[in-house]
């Protein structure tokens, strides 16, 4: 079994988002493996463990990322491969991390590729699907469970709280959902291990990419924070005055109705 | 780390020489990978342990035995064991930071402290081959528990009067132990005791005994102040057969064992104090700003701005202390070669190089947590009584650690104690050293100092060396060998000691992260030991004339007196206004921030 793991580097999930002039402020912030790809590994690891294979963890970033990728072998993954995005890519989005993957992963022959649900910060969701479309190859999303018997794949997807169960064939793309499994923590052996583990890093030229190639589709007009939670009000009086208060309150201040 | 062309730094000689900031180590020079173990095990603290600390504290042990387990899978427990024997054989950083994450854990602290430490170091360090082969992999893993038995009733900081015997049997293959143990952590689940015997009632010797030897058994738990998580009891010795092959280290030879272990003990209780001090100073500035008294949080009221600037400055100097001290360990490790890596005695030696350094953080962080414990209940006010506020229990669990491991009175004895000894055996020149400071200081004038960065701090410390050195040279020559009865004098030069290693650690860090990183990103840095070091360097003089006039009179005190003063001169910064830029970063982030 040949399993791939998209990964991303992101704001821990304690960190406090500060703006400046518009742009969040990276320096000093603590960044962590989103918490959506630990369940991808984890997952990845203990099929390798029961059926084969190899696990390759991938990563379109900058050099930073190394440390998280590194976080991946010390969990147990066997290689990893970073796309410094770096010096080539100033602006990018969802559409150019997913070309960058895709043109990686072409031709790379994996039974199966394994992504978090969404990212804690961007929040998008897309780059999983993204990557299967541009392979051509079938994706499911938001999985909670993951049984594989030859190249029949049962799995089952959050969907609003329900289950959905789906059958589907390798090779195949899956986002992995909270509730897929319980992510280990990088043992001591595993950190020491994960040192002479390889780590291969890759730039656009590399994969035989443009600038161009994977300029983004899309762009950012603004960034914002969202507006301070006011403190709350409590409503005295009468009931009846009380619900007509309420009513114009949300009519006037709230402008909800 | 170490400059290869260059001799280790040599245990205590901070005192008369200068040492450049590249030859320590700080917490900033941490790796990635001491990074990733140190996550681990914070992950694992957070997520496995403290969910169970209320259980813990009541007593139930069998989820201590069962973390262990957890915490041995992760090779948790494997740091300090070599990896011939299923250890990791990391180094003391990697320990260290390891030690510190578990503090969050309160008194399961000290149950894992006492089984990866003085339980399982006597045999890392003083096993044979077999004794190793039999016991490291189980140690190393949490399959077996190990604990550490020394103080009896009648003897604590004087352990080598232990009442406990060993006696040859007549066929000559055990020897028959008796006698009793007192507060031994881990009691309850133990399945290997470190215990301290006398052969024939006279030669202080150390045996691995196993809790399923026959006669073996514990007493009732204890009812402590604090540290209730872990499990103390009495370990009851009645005619215990252990086998021949079960002393560790050679027979009359268990003091070198064991003060080689409370070397290491001290310094390990100084590393956990730091993430207890942590701990402590998030939950009070996080208490301090959602606390509302007078219609606006109090952190907003300088009076707590100042306990808060107070309380993350000391741990500062402390942590810059004790981190610089591990690094010794790893630095002087470096220079043994392959084979002598392998031999637990040259390890040992390693450490004891620098027992100075290691009673000095036992006793300043002990202090500081104390410190910090006693102020964070203060800033919590009445809630801080209440058992079901954390810092309650932070409080009492902070008291032990100024009594255990030697209380903080032997170890500020044994702090001049152990510079004698150097000095007498040519190991540091001393008595030389004071005695061309004697003369000097007849015609010494106070330099002009710059105002550059550091400038200030590091001509303070060099005057806080010259003081103490002047301190210690005259009660030499004045008492000699009757030095010993003179132990307030004594207490007096080990707080003198510790202000230098304290005040030059922290300028130490601060100029090594200033090189390299920049003056603007580590502001914090230079506040702390700004303040630190003017508060340590007044509170030297208050010690030195203290001292000086305990040791002098006559017109011996005035010349002496007069040399002190020149030698305090000093330009005060505006503590105040420091503090509360200070306490600003430490409300902005919610914690100790450096």
């Amino acid at each position: 079994m040949n399993i791939c793991v998209l990964i991303k580097r992101t704001f821990d999930t304690e960190e406090k988002i500060i703006l400046t002039d518009g742009i969040i402020q990276e320096e000093g912030a603590e960044f962590i493996i989103n918490p959506y790809d630990e369940y991808a590994i984890e997952e990845a690891i203990q099929i390798r463990d029961e059926q084969g294979g190899e696990v390759t963890a991938v990563m379109a970033g900058n050099e930073d990322g190394e440390k998280e990728l590194r976080t991946a072998l010390a969990m147990g993954a066997d290689k990893a491969v970073l796309i410094n995005l770096e010096e080539d890519v100033e602006d990018g989005d969802q559409w150019t991390t997913a070309k960058v993957l895709s043109t990686y992963l072409e031709g790379k022959n994996y039974d199966l590729i394994l992504a978090g649900n969404v990212a804690i910060d961007g929040g998008s969701g897309q780059v999983g699907p993204r990557v299967a479309e541009l392979l051509g190859i079938p994706y499911v999303t938001a999985i909670t469970k993951l049984e594989i018997d030859g190249r029949k794949v049962k799995i089952e997807r959050d969907v609003e709280g329900d289950v959905e169960v789906i059958e589907a064939s390798l090779p195949l793309l899956v986002t992995a959902q909270q509730g897929l499994n319980e992510p280990r923590y990088p043992s001591l052996p595993g950190i020491m291990k994960a040192k002479r583990k390889p780590l291969e890093q890759l730039e656009l030229d590399d994969l035989d990419l443009e600038e161009d190639d994977v300029e983004p589709k899309t762009k950012v007009l603004e960034i914002f924070l969202p507006p301070k939670k006011e403190a709350g009000k409590i409503l005295k009086g009468e009931l009846e005055d009380q619900a007509k208060e309420l009513v114009s309150l949300l009519r006037s201040e709230a402008n909800i109705i | 780390m170490a400059n290869k062309t260059e001799a280790y730094i040599k245990g205590g000689s901070f005192i008369m020489e200068e040492i450049p900031f590249d030859r320590i180590f700080t917490p900033e020079d941490c790796t990635e990978e001491h990074k990733m173990i140190a996550k681990t095990a914070e992950d694992f603290v957070l997520n496995e342990v403290v969910p169970f600390i209320d259980r813990l504290e009541n007593h139930e042990f069998d989820i201590s035995v069962k973390l262990l387990k957890q915490a041995g899978e992760l090779g948790l427990l494997a740091a300090d064991i070599p990896e011939e024997y299923s250890g990791l054989g990391l180094d003391k950083v990697s320990s260290a930071l390891i030690a510190e994450q578990f503090s969050r854990a309160g008194g399961f602290s000290i149950t894992f402290g006492a089984h990866v430490g003085i339980g399982s170091l006597p045999i890392v360090l003083f096993g044979n081959e077999e004794q190793k082969k039999k016991y490291l992999p189980s140690l190393a893993v949490g399959e077996k528990i190990a604990a550490y038995a020394l103080t009896e009733p009648g003897s604590g900081s004087d352990a080598l009067g232990a009442k406990t015997t060993a006696k040859l049997n007549e066929a000559g293959t055990h020897y028959i132990l008796n006698g009793e143990k007192q507060w031994i952590t881990n009691s309850a689940f133990a399945d290997v005791f470190i215990v301290y015997a006398k052969v024939d009632g006279k030669h202080f010797t150390a045996f691995i005994v196993e809790r399923d030897f026959p006669g073996v058994s514990t007493g009732p738990e204890e009812k402590k102040m604090g540290i209730k998580s872990s499990s103390t009891r009495t370990l009851i010795l009645d005619n215990v057969l252990v086998p021949k092959e079960n002393v560790l280290g050679e027979i009359g030879k268990g003091h070198k064992i064991a003060f080689n272990i409370l070397n290491i003990g001290r310094y390990k209780l100084a590393v956990g104090a730091i993430g207890a001090c942590k701990r402590i100073i998030e939950l009070s500035v996080k208490y301090a700003v959602q606390r509302k008294q007078f219609g606006r949080p109090i952190a907003q009221f300088p009076l707590i701005q100042e306990k808060l600037a107070n309380m993350a400055l000391k741990l500062y100097a402390m942590e810059s202390s004790v981190y610089r001290t591990v690094g010794l360990f790893d630095d002087r490790m470096s220079y043994l070669t392959p084979e002598e890596q392998k031999d637990g005695n040259a390890v040992a030696q390693s450490i004891a190089e620098y027992a100075i350094e290691c009673s000095l953080n036992k006793v300043f962080g002990s202090e500081t947590l104390d410190y910090i414990a006693d102020e964070g209940v203060q800033i919590h006010g009445g809630y801080g009584y209440m058992a079901e506020y954390e810092v309650e229990r932070a409080y009492r669990d902070s008291r032990i650690n100024r009594i255990f491991e030697g209380t903080n009175e032997i170890n500020r004895l044994l702090v001049p104690g152990m510079f004698l000894k150097k000095a007498m055996k040519g190991e540091l020149p001393l008595l030389q050293k004071a005695q061309s400071l004697q003369k000097e200081l007849l015609t010494w004038m106070p330099e002009e100092i710059g105002d550059g960065v550091l400038e200030q701090e590091k001509y303070l410390l060099k005057q806080a060396k010259r003081v103490t050195l002047l301190l210690a040279g005259a009660a030499a020559q004045k008492f000699g060998q009757s030095l010993q009865q003179e132990q307030e004098i004594l207490a007096n030069i080990a707080d003198a000691v510790n202000n230098v290693y304290a005040m030059e650690s922290a300028i130490l860090r601060t100029e090594k992260a200033i090189v390299n990183s920049g003056e603007e990103k580590n502001k914090q840095k230079l506040l702390y030991t700004q303040v630190f070091v003017q508060e340590a360097f007044q509170e030297l003089e208050a010690n030195a004339k203290e001292t000086i006039v305990a040791i002098e009179e006559g017109d011996d005190l005035r010349i002496l007196l007069s040399a002190l003063k020149k030698l305090m001169r000093q330009i005060p910064v505006n503590v105040i206004k420091k503090k509360r830029q200070i306490a600003a970063r430490v409300i902005e982030e919610e914690k100790y921030i450096v």
